[in-house]
């Protein structure tokens, strides 16, 4: 894996002290010093006799975990600068307390082909300040007619393939897909999404879109691709991720699918157990994504995926558009919110405090070992000798969320002036701190 | 009719007229009272009164519209209002200008009020929010269509003289139908009984949430209407998905002139109209005894004239 950032100067030195250290990988959470030398975890040892001078982090009251993983984000670049830029993008992530971002392919041009990936790769080298890790498209142009050069891609060191905001509607295109991709053990991410059930529409299916007369967008829309990913994932015995899951019922086809041991796994986002489709009725834009928010029975469902592990990872779906794309008439709107910076807070507040379906520590599992293994990068570990990607987390600390004071480009967030508890409150990458609160 | 009175003020206090959901049966009752009085203006030899004289009225027809555009315009009229159509082709819209931007640069020409018809569900709520003009929707997609609403409202009023616990059954293409929501909203808040009747493809059952029936066997709930008010059923263009064909729904849920018989002779016969005779009614039955289908556009012009009165009075 390439770093974003070149390592500091020989002999730099970090302490964390007195921090509750939970390291899932290697099955850690105790209280105890973290040491960091030259840019990577170290042994206390290794800094008994300090040749220079020691950096020392009080974490007191902090929890100190992997470097965070989001591995669903739209950073825009190249094409769309003025939504987001990776600059911007990645300080939204290291603000919210993520290290490593896995960045989607629906930029333009597409990321289809190995010269844009390694474009990508440059601009992050660049201008990121968090490792950046680029996923290609599935299809062509995300067409979904002919694959693309997935191979190459490989080669180019994408981390996934996805044709997320598209869906491959092709079944026998997708399962060759999913069947060439095995031979790289490259996964295959999916936006579930069936364009004939979906049609035109905009919100869920259901009480408030009949109330408001706005398309409805069925929850069969995203079951039926899931289903259909469970049995290709089964055919092809290689593995299958859906992204953003949102219906209840696909809850229920995953559970089934992941007990029999198919290789099929679930992301959630925040706003899809943070709000339902109830939001939406003041046609407010910044309720406006795809999936869309659904009923109360699926956040229901969403949380009991999320306690019994049938939802195995979180992720935000970044989502940015710029203020003059977003306010129009609410079917002209484009899909998608910002989520960078306020996921954590929301996950924690809402999924450790309120509704107490996991505690912090399998928190930090769906954002560090889950989305490691399946992407099968080396992060989201505190082991000695391990690149020094860490998140300190203060998970009582009140705060307010304020889109004017966000890192992103783009303030399109329906979560303004939320009163979240749990947070980010430094962010180390490559031993040196990319962002502080 | 020029002065605000106390209990005007009282009754009604908001400068846009978005949709029938939001308003309380008092509202409604008032806009229903106010028309009457404008009503009886309709009767006289100078049809034309000095409420709005001064303002500005702008008709922003973004879909295509003849009636409800028309009726507006002599609604305003009538009032003494200064009256300005737009229309989707004649706009900047069509230049690529954002509704926003459009509607701004209405407000700075001082449109005091802004008529709005959109394909869009919620573009008027979009307005109201961001300008001090008062917006009146004038049909926003599948959304609402309050004037329309409020019109059908004060004929059945007119000729039953009352709402509450009668039966009111609205047939056809409800899913798409701005008409039905407005109906239903204003028709429950009055107490009436809804009956929705058409195919299962396009009466969603989540309408049953808000207290309505469903039916899809019409002869059944004929018997025992006091209204039955028909929509236009439009196929061809985008419900193929829907129904089979226009012969066949006629089949299922055409009033015809043998289905009519059903009905008592008091029940009204509604259409927010323009019809297809032969599909949803038989032409027989749209002129016959029981059609209140006329009154109804001239109850619109009474309504629209109330609501623009009302609303016009409150602008920022």
């Amino acid at each position: 894996m390439k770093r974003a950032r070149a390592l500091p100067d020989p002999m730099s030195a970090t302490i964390i002290r007195n921090g509750r250290v939970i390291d899932p990988a290697n099955k850690r959470d105790e209280i105890v010093d973290l040491a960091i030398v030259d840019g990577r975890i170290a042994d206390l040892s290794a800094i008994r006799n300090p040749q220079s001078e020691v950096e020392e982090i009080d974490a007191k009251g902090l929890v100190v975990a992997p470097g965070l993983i989001d591995m669903h984000v739209h950073l825009r670049e190249p094409g769309f600068s003025h939504k987001e830029t990776i600059e911007s993008g990645a300080r939204a992530a290291a603000a919210g307390g993520f290290t490593t971002i896995v960045c989607m392919p629906n930029t333009s041009p597409a990321a289809d082909n190995p010269s844009t990936i390694a474009w990508i790769k440059d601009r992050a080298a660049e201008t990121g300040c968090v490792n950046v890790l680029p996923t290609s498209a599935i299809s062509k142009d995300l067409a979904g007619e002919e694959l693309a050069p997935i191979g190459s891609l490989k080669e180019a060191s994408v981390v996934a393939i996805t044709d997320d905001g598209h869906c491959v509607q092709n079944h026998e295109l997708m399962r060759r897909a999913v069947e060439y991709a095995r031979m790289f053990a490259l996964p295959v991410l999916d936006h579930c999404q069936d364009y004939n059930l979906v049609g035109n529409g905009v919100v869920h299916e259901g009480y408030w879109s009949t109330l408001l007369g706005l398309p409805g967008w069925p929850a069969a829309g995203e079951e039926a691709i899931v289903l259909r990913n469970i049995l290709l994932a089964e055919l092809c015995d290689h593995h299958i991720h859906c992204q953003h899951v949102s219906a209840a019922g696909s809850m229920r086809l995953l559970r089934e699918a992941r007990a029999r041991g198919v290789k099929i796994s679930g992301e959630v986002c925040p706003h899809h157990i943070a709000l339902t489709d109830e939001s939406i009725q003041n046609f407010d834009t910044n309720f406006k994504m795809n999936p869309p928010l659904r009923s109360q029975r699926d956040v229901d469902a969403l949380l009991e995926g999320i306690a019994d592990g049938t939802l195995s990872i979180l992720a935000s779906d970044h989502a940015p558009h710029a203020e003059f794309e977003k306010e129009v008439e609410f079917d002209a709107a484009p899909f998608g919110v910002v989520g960078l910076e306020t996921e954590l807070g929301i996950f924690i507040d809402l999924l450790v405090h309120k509704h107490g379906k996991i505690d912090i520590r399998r928190l930090i599992e769906m954002y560090t070992i889950e989305p490691a293994r399946l992407l099968k990068i080396e992060a989201g570990t505190l082991s000695s000798g391990a690149v020094a990607d860490v998140t300190l987390i203060d998970p009582n600390l009140e705060w307010a969320v304020k889109i004017d004071t966000f890192q992103s480009a783009s303030r399109n967030s329906p979560f303004n002036g939320w009163k979240l508890k749990g947070r980010a409150v430094r962010t180390i990458v490559s031993g040196k701190t990319v962002w502080k609160l | 009719m020029n002065v605000r009175s106390p209990d005007m003020n009282r009754r009604w206090n908001r400068k846009d007229l978005l949709g029938l959901r939001e308003l309380s049966a008092d509202e409604i009752n008032f806009i229903l009272e106010t028309a009457d009085a404008f009503k009886q203006v309709g009767t006289r030899e100078i049809k034309k009164v000095p409420a709005l004289r001064g303002k500005t009225l702008v008709n922003f027809f973004v879909e295509p519209s003849t009636r409800t555009r028309t009726s507006f315009e002599l609604a305003a009229s009538r009032l003494s209002a200064d009256v300005i159509n737009i229309s989707a082709s004649t706009s900047s819209l069509t230049k690529g200008e954002t509704l926003k931007d459009t509607a701004k640069v209405l407000e700075a020409n001082h449109a005091d009020i802004i008529v709005l018809r959109h394909s869009s569900a919620g573009a008027p709520q979009f307005l109201a929010q961001r300008l001090k003009s008062s917006v009146i929707n004038a049909g926003d997609g599948a959304h609402e269509h309050p004037t329309q609403g409020l019109l059908d409202l004060y004929t059945i009023r007119e000729k039953r003289e009352r709402i509450d616990n009668l039966n009111v059954v609205i047939v056809g293409d409800i899913l798409f139908s701005r008409v039905a929501r407005s109906n239903i909203f204003g028709l429950l808040k009055l107490g009436a009984r809804v009956t929705l009747v058409g195919p299962s493809t396009l009466v969603p059952r989540e309408f049953e949430k808000l207290g309505v029936s469903i039916s899809h066997k019409i002869d059944n709930v004929l018997p025992d209407a006091d209204v039955v008010n028909l929509l236009r059923i439009q196929h061809e263009r985008q419900r193929k998905e829907y129904f089979p064909s226009i012969g066949e729904y006629t089949q299922l849920f055409g009033l015809t002139k043998e289905r009519a018989k059903l009905l008592k002779p008091d029940c009204l016969i509604m259409h927010p109209g323009p019809i297809n005779r032969g599909v949803e009614i038989d032409s027989e039955v749209a002129d016959g005894l029981q059609s209140v289908i006329l009154d109804q556009v001239t109850n619109g012009l009474a309504v629209r004239m109330a609501v623009l009165y009302l609303c016009g009075g409150i602008s920022t």
